[in-house]
């Protein structure tokens, strides 16, 4: 019911490595990577829910197998062939002749970057109606943590978390869903929750019975609990 | 593999499969179709290694530890209280900020990919992007915390924010007891990257 991205709670993986302060992009590559992610991105073709379905949807073997920014690659070769952006004969050629392409007119440009990426794209919107819940309220979240509107599709609601009973601690507002945006199926704001579950009620074994984990989670993922 | 909707999907099979050979093969095309500048890529690579960082996440917590008004209104609404520092964009668009207190401990993690407040930290580091991490750190929070060589009270709760939507977090640590007299500057060089994602504590200052 859930991908191998959903990782929270895992049970199996060893000591966290920290690292000094400084050191993020470690090779040339990482660097060239994330670039063009984001400059491809620019073009248009798809939205930050699509990229991020598209880093999930590799297949289980290959996304435990690559690092992080061969996720990147990944998702973004086959973003570019699934919206037509380019096609797979274009992949198989790259030493061959490349023609430009229309598209090209939405190339970013370099004197735009600071702008584009110092604005960002918010994903609040309006919402029709009033907000379901507010702070204090007690909620469940869904007991399956699985897109409603699409088989397999791409949902923000953790595995762990599924089924369990928390509290609202804020509400953000209302933003994009991007569980119908990952699919090209319209944004469908929806109210969003900051919402804190007592460690207690999402592990067997919770290291101490104050500790809790909050997340931010969309009103159709909530029920409420009497 | 068969490629649909919702099955795996293996276009990127078709580049070298060296990751270094393959982010210059899929450059080299995007650049000949006109669809990527490279000098587009030698901007966004400028903007992310020297000059968005965690230095600006520092400025912030330094102010809010000198500045009463400052961080009442950092933690009412972070988004419109950095903005008016100049810290704004892409992975921060919407911003909450979460005290520390002698009562409570926060840490950030995304359990589902690797979202963290670009503006005021930058891009993440490998850790926090790691399998690890993301499947240990809402689980057992503190003995994530003990591979930092950090080891809470056992009277402090921990409180982790899986960052699960376009709201991005970053952590004020508790001021350090022996920083009292020194100014925002100085206050700033305290906080570390770690100590704004909660897996770390600030320095102590060296007179």
């Amino acid at each position: 019911m859930t991908r191998v991205h959903d990782m929270g709670g895992r049970f199996g993986y060893g000591a966290v490595l920290p690292e000094p302060d400084g050191i993020v992009l470690e090779e040339s590559w990482h660097a060239r990577a994330l670039a063009l992610t984001l400059a491809a991105g620019a073009l248009g073709r798809w939205n930050i829910d699509m990229s991020r379905h598209a880093r999930e949807r590799l297949h289980p073997r290959e996304y435990a197998r690559f690092s992080y920014f061969e996720k990147w690659l990944a998702a973004l070769a086959n973003l570019l062939v699934e919206t037509g952006v380019l096609d797979n004969s274009d992949l198989l050629s790259c030493a061959g002749q490349q023609t430009p392409r229309p598209l090209s007119a939405c190339a970013l440009r370099s004197k735009n970057v600071d702008v584009l990426f110092g604005h960002g794209s918010p994903t609040t919107r309006d919402c029709p109606g009033l907000a379901r819940f507010s702070a204090g309220d007690s909620v469940r979240a869904r007991r399956l943590a699985e897109n409603r509107l699409v088989s397999g599709g791409h949902t923000r609601l953790p595995a762990y978390a599924a089924g369990a009973c928390g509290r609202v601690l804020r509400h953000h507002g209302c933003h994009v869903f991007p569980d119908s945006n990952a699919h090209g199926l319209g944004e469908a704001p929806q109210p969003l929750y900051a919402v804190a579950f007592p460690a207690t009620e999402l592990w067997v074994n919770p290291e101490h019975p104050r500790d809790e984990v909050v997340l931010d989670l969309w009103e159709s993922y909530l029920e409420p609990v009497q | 593999m068969e490629s649909s909707e919702n099955g795996p999907v293996s276009a990127h099979g078709h580049l070298p499969t060296d990751p270094e050979l393959r982010v210059k093969a899929l450059e080299e095309i995007l650049v000949r179709k006109g669809l990527v500048e490279p000098a587009a890529l030698d901007a966004i690579i400028d903007m992310y290694q020297n000059r968005v960082g965690p230095r600006n996440g520092a400025r912030v917590v330094a102010r809010a530890w000198s500045d009463q008004d400052f961080r009442t209104a950092l933690l009412a609404d972070a988004t419109g209280a950095i903005a008016g520092m100049g810290y704004a964009g892409r992975q921060g668009e919407h911003i909450t900020a979460v005290e520390n207190t002698p009562d409570m401990h926060n840490i950030v993690v995304c359990t589902l990919c690797s979202c963290y407040p670009w503006p005021l930290l930058g891009i993440p580091p490998g850790w926090y992007k790691s399998d690890e991490y993301r499947a240990r750190a809402v689980r057992e929070p503190r003995k994530v915390l003990a591979d930092f060589g950090v080891t809470l009270p056992e009277d402090k709760a921990v409180r982790v924010w899986d960052s699960t939507a376009e709201m991005r977090y970053i952590v004020i640590p508790e001021r350090p007891p022996g920083s009292m007299g020194l100014d925002e500057e100085a206050l700033a060089e305290l906080v570390t990257r770690d100590s704004m994602i909660g897996t770390g504590l600030p320095m102590e200052p060296q007179f």
